[in-house]
């Protein structure tokens, strides 16, 4: 599964990355907690959090994440965008809250346990 | 003899990685007093190794520097800590220093460079100096306590990263001495939005992380001198040292 699979199955909004979203997605990770997402996503994970500032395109970059999707309908701050755009990283908006979308991306088969 | 000081005690120097390459003690000394201040605080992410330069070279120009760190606690809130003794904040930095997990990747989130009081570079700190320590906000604020210095959460009024963003309030019976308002918020929003914790003094710092920032943001404080003892008199509104409203 894509990311642009994900995008298209929830109608997400797309903010950044758009020629990224054929990156493969091996699992999802769910937490805002930026140190506890670096120790425990792994690559091409799709991380689904509320933070919306520039750090998460930082932390994505360095775990080689697949995207980002924010709940809630939060939006990223204006510099997450610009340092998004720039690293190549999809971000995604649902107007979900995170216990729902995570609930329906584990139903099309998205995993949070090691492939 | 009490008297009004400008301070800006947030500024974070090249060994933040998120610091301009240009943030250097000179280049910042001479900012500072040009932009009229009595006192600076150099507050880095989770590390002081920059401090000496910066006191020696603020010392040299007439210029107070207290040394300082920008803690991150376990909860990923942002914690200003200042103190009058540089062996104190370097204690507080050692038991950072065992608390804080990973690498830095430079070319994520950028270089920490070690300096000396002539702004060249003598070091690279490799420490992910970005990332949250293993320590709860409680235990932060009882050694800084334990040190005789001062814990002030920074910008409260941003989302990312402050003590009520992190938590959604302020703890009762927090041993805080302040709460720092960034430049975002203006005087009167502020007071409207953390009414509720008018117990806490309010400070203004510019968290300066390029040169043009430095002074942007500042409190000014009626206190004998420029000491970290006297600030935090001033926090607590003892023996007539305050912070004066502008």
């Amino acid at each position: 599964m894509t990311v642009f699979d994900i995008v298209k199955t929830f109608g997400l909004q797309m903010r950044t990355g758009k020629d990224r979203l054929h990156e493969e997605v091996t699992g999802g990770y769910a937490s805002d907690l930026l140190s506890d997402v670096i120790a425990h996503s792994r690559k091409g994970n799709i991380w689904i959090t509320i933070q919306t500032h520039p750090n998460i395109v930082a932390v994505a970059t360095m775990k080689e994440l697949s995207g980002i999707i924010l709940t809630g309908e939060r939006e990223p701050d204006a510099n997450t965008i610009q340092k998004a755009e720039e690293e190549g990283v999809p971000i995604l908006v649902s107007p979900l809250f995170t216990f729902e979308l995570v609930g329906r991306l584990y139903q099309i088969g998205i995993s949070g346990m090691s492939p | 003899m009490m008297r009004t000081f400008r301070a800006d005690l947030h500024i974070h120097s090249c060994l933040s990685p998120c610091g301009d390459e240009g943030m250097r003690p000179c280049a910042i000394v001479n900012q500072a007093l040009a932009m009229g201040l009595d006192m600076i605080a150099i507050c880095d992410h989770n590390s002081a190794e920059n401090i000496a330069a910066f006191i020696s070279t603020g010392h040299e120009r007439g210029l107070t520097v207290l040394p300082g760190m920008e803690v991150t606690s376990k909860e990923e809130i942002h914690l200003l800590t200042l103190f009058d003794r540089q062996e104190d904040c370097m204690v507080l930095q050692d038991l950072i220093y065992q608390n804080l997990p990973g690498e830095n990747v430079e070319e994520v989130f950028g270089c920490q460079q070690v300096v000396n009081g002539r702004d060249e570079t003598i070091g690279i700190n490799r420490k992910m100096l970005i990332g949250a320590t293993l320590l709860p906000l409680e235990q932060i604020l009882s050694v800084v306590g334990s040190l005789r210095g001062i814990t002030i959460a920074s910008h409260i009024d941003r989302q990312a990263f402050s003590l009520i963003g992190q938590l959604g309030f302020i703890p009762e019976g927090i041993s805080l001495d302040g709460l720092e308002i960034s430049i975002r918020t203006s005087k009167e929003e502020a007071q409207k939005r953390f009414h509720s914790y008018q117990h806490f003094s309010f400070v203004r710092f510019s968290d300066a992380h390029h040169l043009e920032d430095i002074g942007e943001n500042i409190t000014h404080f009626l206190i004998e001198e420029t000491t970290s003892g006297e600030i935090k008199m001033a926090l607590h509104h003892q023996e007539g040292r305050r912070v004066v409203e502008q």
